[in-house]
């Protein structure tokens, strides 16, 4: 079965669709729709959005695979986006990252097995006087120490296990077996 | 220091740590809104005059005179847009986000007055993708402006009824979206590549319609344009630049942060008075002055004012060469000395290995380049792959020259700046610190030299 929209994110769509001359303008936020529903972006959700947008699946791909933000395959629940360019660099901004590669047992890029991280290393995420620093979600953690980001990995894994308590027995996700699996090759 | 009023101003951060700053309430409460009602009052010619007076310059980057990209648009133009550009994603630059957070009834303010005076109905603001927080702010703050009616109603001014609408439109990551023509790219749902120019946006941008993109900050300055006149902005500026300046200050400064200082304060008075110096006493190395992409300053530079013109132009800077004694040619025998850039400031202390700095500069670049044009797509990946291997002490004789030749040759060669933005840092540290690049040379050699000749490694491999 091909994946389809839910009835709030065909109404987000709707929405979206109006602030713009044409349909291909609204490209980029329904991929972020779509990517917020399925939580990547495989072929058969690719293909939604060009129908969604009334451009070719070949034109979705290359949108896709152009920006860093659109995953191809699944990533974790909580996505690590550490910063490592020259400002957090001058304030220890690898050590963080390498202490979390460490601490999660995982490389930048990667997602631990159990799907609660996937760790990336990013280029600048503006909040360079706060460096080392790093973005999870609508979250900012300024000011990393080693020290600091124990506690925060331990905070966002017990929310983690919370959520995955109150997530509906089979999994919420439409699309359940669709795409590699996390640490598969995509 | 052009005027006394300019030490303690401030326009675009007036509202910082004012508690629910966000809030159009609070705006309101605090005087916002009377700009647009004044605004409304005038004649479009006027405010584009208006702004042309002010000596209101781009904060994006490049600093081009914002009065003057607006009286470029075709005066017979039906359909005008006005684009945001709140891509902000120079390394060292952290302004945007901050005004963003603190003050979006701001930029909305600003958004109505260019929009009036450009006669634009459909306003869009490009946020970076991975500023999720702003974004939210942002969009209840425009939500808060539609409930008000001050966005998607009827105001009735000297031009007759002008009605605005703005739409948030978030990127998905990509450092070239920040440029206007990428950035337009991207907001038509296509991949961020660059455009041509010419046509410039002011006669086909986005929708092929006559567009202006400016800058957050640029934009946040509007209100009080209007409110005290441009002559009055201009002159708490310095020389041709109006205004005040913010400055993100980061790297090794006891105090970092995002400042609005006068136009003409310097790097010294940054670093030093500012900031609060260097932590630990420490000897400064250098200071880039404006994003990754300007040269460096070295440490006998800093006296020169922050202010756009004078980074460009002033004597105590040293040209950037290409070779010892051979200046870099911007074209027209033009030379290079550095820029304001987006008032990211990034203070590197004497402890700091300056290659290796130079090569995260490089790998940023070409991470980043679209891959349109080959000097750019080829040649950033080749100064990250020489620059990466000469900070890791496997350099080879001559490759100071190599990178050097490679930056020379993207440098105004390709369709966008990003080229450039490579290459500039490049040849511009290579001249600042050319003593620290042979110093890593020289260790590679003494390695070399001592190690076991290759044969016998490889017989033993048998």
């Amino acid at each position: 079965m091909p994946p389809e929209f839910s009835a709030q994110s065909k109404q987000r769509i709707d929405r979206v669709l109006s602030r713009y001359p044409n349909k291909q303008a609204a490209l980029l936020p329904v991929l972020h729709i779509a990517q917020d529903e399925f939580g990547h972006l495989p072929d058969s959700v690719i293909e939604l959005c060009a129908k969604t947008c009334d451009v070719s699946p070949a034109h979705v791909f290359g949108v896709v695979t152009f920006y860093t933000m659109f995953h191809r395959s699944r990533h974790g629940r909580n996505e690590l986006m550490v910063c490592t360019n020259i400002s957090c660099m001058l304030r220890g901004g690898y050590q963080i990252l390498h202490h979390i590669e460490q601490k999660l047992g995982i490389k930048a890029g990667q997602t631990t097995p159990d799907g609660a991280f996937t760790l990336v290393e990013e280029e600048c995420l503006a909040a360079c006087a706060n460096a080392p620093m790093m973005i999870c979600g609508q979250e900012y953690f300024l000011d990393l120490t080693p020290q600091k980001v124990d506690t925060i990995l331990d905070d966002l894994r017990r929310r983690w296990r919370e959520q995955q308590k109150m997530a509906p027995v089979g999994g919420g996700g439409t699309l359940h077996g669709v795409g590699p699996t996390p640490g598969a090759k995509a | 220091m052009a005027n006394a009023e300019a030490a303690n101003l401030k326009i675009v951060t007036k509202n910082f740590g004012v508690t629910d700053s966000h809030k159009l309430s609070v705006y309101q409460q605090r005087g916002g809104g009377q700009a647009f009602r004044k605004a409304l009052t005038m004649q479009a010619a006027a405010l584009v005059d208006e702004v042309k007076k002010s000596n209101l310059r781009g904060r994006g980057g490049a600093g081009f005179p914002t009065g003057m990209k607006w009286s470029f648009i075709p005066k017979e133009a039906k359909t005008v847009y006005l684009v945001v550009n709140a891509d902000e994603s120079e390394p060292g630059t952290c302004k945007d986000r901050e005004l963003l957070a603190y003050d979006p009834h701001l930029l909305i303010e600003g958004m109505l007055i260019a929009s009036y005076a450009l006669g634009c109905k459909h306003a869009y603001i490009y946020i970076r993708g991975e500023m999720m927080r702003e974004a939210r702010i942002v969009e209840d703050a425009i939500d808060e402006a539609y409930a008000a009616g001050l966005l998607g109603k009827d105001h009735f001014g000297t031009n007759g009824a002008f009605k605005l609408d703005i739409t948030l439109h978030r990127g998905a990551g990509a450092y070239i979206c920040g440029e206007e023509t990428g950035l337009l790219n991207s907001l038509e749902g296509k991949r961020g590549w660059p455009r041509l120019k010419p046509p410039f946006p002011a006669v086909r941008g986005l929708f092929n319609a006559p567009t202006v993109v400016n800058n957050v900050e640029t934009l946040m300055n509007l209100p009080d344009i209007v409110t005290r006149g441009g002559e009055w902005f201009a002159g708490v500026g310095m020389g041709k630049s109006g205004g005040t300046r913010i400055v993100c200050v980061s790297g090794h400064v006891a105090k970092p942060g995002v400042y609005e200082l006068p136009m003409g304060i310097s790097t010294r008075a940054l670093i030093y008075d500012v900031c609060g110096g260097i932590p630990g006493g420490r000897a400064l190395k250098g200071v880039i002055p404006g994003g990754s992409s300007m040269p460096p300053l070295d440490a006998s530079e800093i006296d020169v004012p922050i202010e756009f013109d004078a980074l460009m132009t002033d004597t105590r800077i040293k040209d950037v060469e290409i070779r010892p004694g051979v200046p870099f040619d911007l074209g027209g025998g033009r030379k290079l000395k550095t820029m304001a850039g987006s008032g990211g400031v990034v203070v590197f202390d004497d402890t700091t290995d300056v290659v290796a700095l130079c090569a995260r500069i490089m790998e940023f670049y070409a991470h980043e380049s679209c891959g349109q044009c080959t000097p750019c797509r080829e040649g950033s990946g080749w100064l990250a792959r020489v620059c990466k291997r000469v900070a890791r002490g496997e350099g080879e004789p001559g490759d100071i020259e190599l990178m050097a030749n490679v930056a020379n040759g993207i440098g105004g060669n390709t369709i966008c700046a990003l080229g450039d933005a490579a290459a500039w840092p490049m040849l511009g540290f290579i001249t600042k610190f050319r003593a620290d690049f042979e110093a890593k040379l020289a260790q590679s050699a003494k390695a070399r030299g001592t190690a076991a000749p290759s044969a016998s490694r490889a017989g033993a491999a048998v």
